[in-house]
């Protein structure tokens, strides 16, 4: 019998967010001011409390609380760090934007530390509820983060577009759940997978792949990926930074956990979801970014593909594979807001651009800048001996282990094709005459791009951490 | 030393160099000066502890020697090296073309300097790293790496169509590579190690052995190139800097010779048999398709890339010969094509430093006032055609004797091969150097400068020595040699035996 503070204990971080942010919306509701003055700084402060709780927490004994709501292990451990980690950065990116656009609202950072609490109860879900709720509060928030400049008419069309179809997904989502709860006769996932045994029904089959849609849609992946090219285009740069980074994880973690844990009896009908999920990013990805001239855009296909390569990971369904999957994961984050950290930076007379024909010659104007950024996209490209391909090597090993040889086949080849464009952002900074210089950037978005393209590139030399830490977040599912 | 053993010194040592580069200031014309004399000197150094190297290596056995290993901080990869008598032999030959590159960069690359030579020493890492990796993962790590520094050189420092040709060399290249990493992680899958030197005695079953002698092939044919997939060549030949041109040929290249006696061949012999007439199919075209090809070309180092792919086709016909005189005489045939058409890069970079044009009708005549240059293009164009005397005719003459025996059709066709490099080459001499010196952009043509003598006068010496002298060469990699064919022979009739026991 757990008292309710030894369950708490379990649920540290979370607690930390979920005061943090009440404490945060009063300062702000306090204060009587629109501007955002400390609050971005004290929305890191909570957010890396909760980083170290989590930090300093891996070693503890995991367990499942809250009546089976809840599971606290290291894979979840895993993957909150990269959540947190990816929410910090982009909050501290943030500022300088937003100052500069006059869009410096308190509610932002608070909005943030309620996403990401979100995401942390997500990955940690473990029962349906505990899912949907995670699912909800996330999406909330990124709903009116997404809209924050409302004055943007574009803005404004991608937070309305990104809140109709997401909608549409929670109730498709909730929908699955409900049928699974009618079959299983139960909520949490281990139930569930005892219910279902070796041979799943059709109403459980159903219920699987209306759960799958919901997913999918937060992992944005075809063919549930249409709001992502818009809402990445629309959305104020740091926004987008935010969409593709630490809520990516927190899908790609839940659909980790719900089919390891949830659906092991039914292997054979969700791999052939997973399999169709992953070729079908994975190809719209690399060909459809081919005839981009935004970058962000271009982004938002590549980050696409992406996904559609951490499910080759998972569609393996071996321990292996979630190591894979937790690795890509934890590489791409590090890729993802390098990568922005240069989009933020892209600024000429003050004015923020984004067109790939504005990287135009940085080689000469900013050559450190457009290093790491062609660094960034080499390893994107999953170029050796650069960390990208690090992760596609341990994804795809996973698949030919798991004899998937045609998933790995494909997949690859279209990692052939995807280089081309980030070949292309290379080409436009190296070998074409230069366009107007950038302005000189913010002293963190370049901290951020620096130290990410030099992680990249330095990966080979040490990657025993991050390997063996992705290696026991996998074995803690299993 | 720290830890390191001699090879990891001599594949990590030119980044070194690339690391003092990047702190040098590279604006003003001494730091850029600076710079090329450190990019010099590093490559000569790395040279020097590769002549220590082969002092030290023991020619003619067929072990690694040098072998270092270390768990790879406990990614469960491994960090292992060694060299055998057939991948030293090109460590070798890549620390010596090195320094003649940056010497022949010295006047010709006058801006981003220090973008240029940090990329030539990163490639150096990578280029030695190739032939010295004992472990799969390792090796395509140096393998693959070596596309980033290529595209950036053709890219940036290129000609007029260096973006299309850039861009094609990477996406052939890396397309056919990918294909090798999931043979590669499948060949992981079945043994659960990714160790060389432990891969060559696993027998995978023959059936899939096809496929993964497939996917290797994806990767070696276009490096090598074969046709059809060489197309990239040309164009990457092309629109390289000269140096790029020499490293492509010299160096690149022979990585897909290298792949195929390292892999291919060891560990996937019956695969490795039942190819063997494609392959031998492919070479011919290669030889005598390509050689007509070059006949007509009107750019000159298009036609020596064309004419280096002719002569890649002997290396794989030798190869896939399978016998001592064939595999022996295609490893001979790489080391001295690295040097011949390395050279003959260099002949052609200076020419089109003088008139920055490589239209073979812009010339004509030059023999008048470049006489010393006249001589040694008419040593390198014979060196090339398999003069004997030259080092271009021991292995054209070992890997055709190797193959006589083999498939006597299959030597009478790359023969004609022959016949058809004497036409290109002596055809592509005799409009550039001979007839009348009419045009008057070539009336004030200068004779070779000092630092042009000392680039080419290795070359030449090399191309001569090992033309009357190819032991060392030829020794270094019998051993090797001799245990690759008697492993394969017994592989083979131990699958031919397990098919007659069948019931």
């Amino acid at each position: 019998m757990n008292s309710i503070s030894l369950e708490l204990a379990h649920a540290l971080p979370e607690a930390i967010l979920a005061v943090g942010a009440i404490v945060l919306l009063l300062i702000g509701a306090w204060r009587g001011r629109d501007d955002d003055g400390p609050m971005s700084e004290f929305a890191v402060a909570v957010l890396g409390a909760a980083l170290v709780a989590v930090v300093l927490g891996r070693h503890r004994a995991g367990g499942v609380v809250f009546g089976d709501a809840f599971i606290d292990d290291s894979f979840g451990d895993f993957m909150k760090a990269l959540s947190l980690i990816g929410s910090i950065v982009v909050l501290l990116m943030s500022g300088d934007f937003f100052r500069r656009a006059g869009l410096n609202r308190f509610e932002f950072p608070i909005l943030i530390v309620l996403a990401t609490l979100g995401m942390l109860m997500l990955i940690s879900a473990n029962g349906l509820i505990a899912l949907y709720l995670g699912l909800e509060l996330m999406s909330l928030s990124l709903y009116v983060v997404a809209a924050i400049s409302r004055d943007d008419a574009r803005a404004s069309e991608a937070g309305l577009k990104y809140f109709v179809l997401g909608a549409l997904s929670s109730g498709m989502l909730l929908y699955g759940a409900s049928l699974l709860y009618g079959f299983a006769g139960t909520v949490s996932f281990p139930g569930i997978a005892a219910a279902i045994g070796e041979h799943p029904n059709m109403g459980v089959i159903f219920g699987l792949a209306f759960l799958f849609v919901g997913l999918a849609f937060k992992m944005s992946v075809v063919p549930f990926h249409m709001w992502t090219p818009d809402v990445y285009e629309g959305a104020p740069t740091p926004v987008t930074t935010f969409f593709a980074s630490a809520p990516k994880i927190a899908a790609m973690a839940v659909t980790v956990r719900v089919i390891m844990t949830a659906f092991p009896g039914a292997t054979s009908q969700w791999q052939q979801i997973i399999v169709f999920l992953a070729l079908a990013s994975m190809a719209l990805g690399a060909f459809a970014a081919i005839a981009q001239t935004n970058i962000k855009r271009l982004m938002a296909y590549s980050s696409i593909g992406h996904m559609g390569f951490a499910l080759v990971g998972l569609a393996a369904g071996t321990e292996a594979g979630a190591r894979g999957v937790a690795l890509y994961m934890a590489i791409y984050l590090v890729m993802t807001l390098g990568a922005f950290a240069a989009i933020l930076s892209m600024r000429v007379d003050g004015k923020p651009v984004e067109r790939i024909a504005d990287l135009s010659g940085l080689a000469r104007t900013r050559p450190a800048m457009a290093f790491f950024f062609a660094m960034l996209m080499f390893s994107l490209a999953g170029v050796p001996p650069l960390a990208g391909f690090f992760a596609k090597f341990y994804v795809f090993m996973a698949a030919v282990e798991a004899k998937l040889y045609w998933l790995a086949v494909i997949g690859i080849l279209t990692s052939a094709v995807s280089a081309f464009y980030y070949l292309r952002i290379v080409k436009v900074m190296y070998f074409d005459e230069p366009a107007p210089a950038f302005d000189r950037a913010d002293r963190t978005q370049c901290a951020v791009l620096a130290l990410s393209a030099l992680a990249m590139l330095l990966f080979w030399v040490y990657p025993a951490p991050l390997v063996n830490a992705a290696a026991a977040a996998a074995h803690s599912l299993f | 030393m720290f830890g390191f053993g001699l090879l990891s010194w001599l594949t990590f040592l030119p980044l070194v160099g690339a690391a003092l580069i990047l702190a040098v200031p590279g604006d003003s014309k001494a730091g850029k000066n600076n710079i090329r004399w450190i990019a010099l000197w590093t490559t000569l150094v790395v040279f020097a502890l590769s002549l220590y190297a082969w002092s030290q290596f023991v020619p003619g056995v067929a072990d690694f020697q040098f072998v270092e290993q270390k768990s790879w901080f406990g990614s469960g990869l491994a960090y292992k090296m060694g060299v055998d008598g057939v991948s030293f032999p090109f460590v070798v030959l890549t620390a010596f073309l090195m320094p003649l590159c940056i010497a022949a960069s010295w006047a010709p690359i006058q801006n981003r300097v220090k973008e240029y030579m940090i990329a030539f020493l990163v490639l150096e890492t990578l280029m030695i790293g190739v032939f010295t990796a004992l472990d799969l993962v390792l090796f395509y790590l140096f393998f693959e790496g070596g596309l980033i520094p290529m595209f950036l050189i053709i890219g940036v420092w290129g000609g007029k169509r260096r973006i299309y040709a850039s861009f094609k060399f990477f996406l052939y290249t890396l397309a056919g590579s990918l294909l090798m990493l999931i043979a590669i992680l499948a060949m992981y899958a079945q043994t659960h190690t990714t160790d060389i030197t432990a891969l060559l005695h696993a027998r995978f079953d023959p059936g899939l052995q096809k496929y993964l002698w497939l996917a290797f092939f994806a990767s070696f044919a276009v490096k090598m190139p074969m046709w059809p997939v060489h197309t990239w060549l040309p164009d990457a030949h092309v629109e390289a800097p000269t140096a790029g041109s020499v490293i492509l040929a010299g160096i690149l290249l022979k990585m897909g010779g290298y792949g195929f006696i390292r892999f291919s061949l060891p560990m996937f012999p019956d695969a490795s048999h039942y190819f063997a007439p494609l392959v031998f199919a492919l070479s011919i075209i290669a030889i005598v398709y390509t050689s007509l090809v070059a006949l007509v070309q009107e750019d000159m180092k298009k036609l020596i890339a064309y004419s280096s792919v002719a002569h890649m086709g002997f290396v794989t016909m030798g190869l896939f010969a399978m016998n001592q005189q064939a595999v022996q005489g295609a490893v001979f045939q790489m080391v001295s094509h690295g040097l011949v058409s390395g050279a003959l890069f260099l002949c052609v970079g200076v020419v089109y430093d003088r008139l920055h044009t490589r239209e073979i009708a812009a010339y004509g005549g030059i023999v008048a006032r470049m006489p010393v240059y006249a001589t040694v293009f008419m040593i390198f164009t014979m060196a090339n055609v398999g003069l004997p005397g030259t080092s271009g005719f021991i292995g054209e003459f070992l890997s055709l004797i190797g193959t006589f025996r083999a498939n006597s059709w299959v030597a009478f066709f790359a023969t004609t091969g022959v016949i058809l490099s004497a036409a290109y080459a002596l055809y592509l001499y005799w409009r550039v150097v001979f007839g009348k010196l009419e045009k008057p952009s070539l009336s004030s043509l200068q004779d070779l400068n000092p630092r042009e003598w000392a680039v080419l006068v290795p070359l030449v010496l090399l191309t001569i020595y090992y033309g009357v002298h190819p032991g060392p060469i030829l020794d270094a990699c019998s051993g090797s040699v001799a245990a690759l064919i008697g492993d394969y022979n017994s592989a083979l009739a131990l699958t031919k035996t397990a098919a007659l026991t069948l019931p």
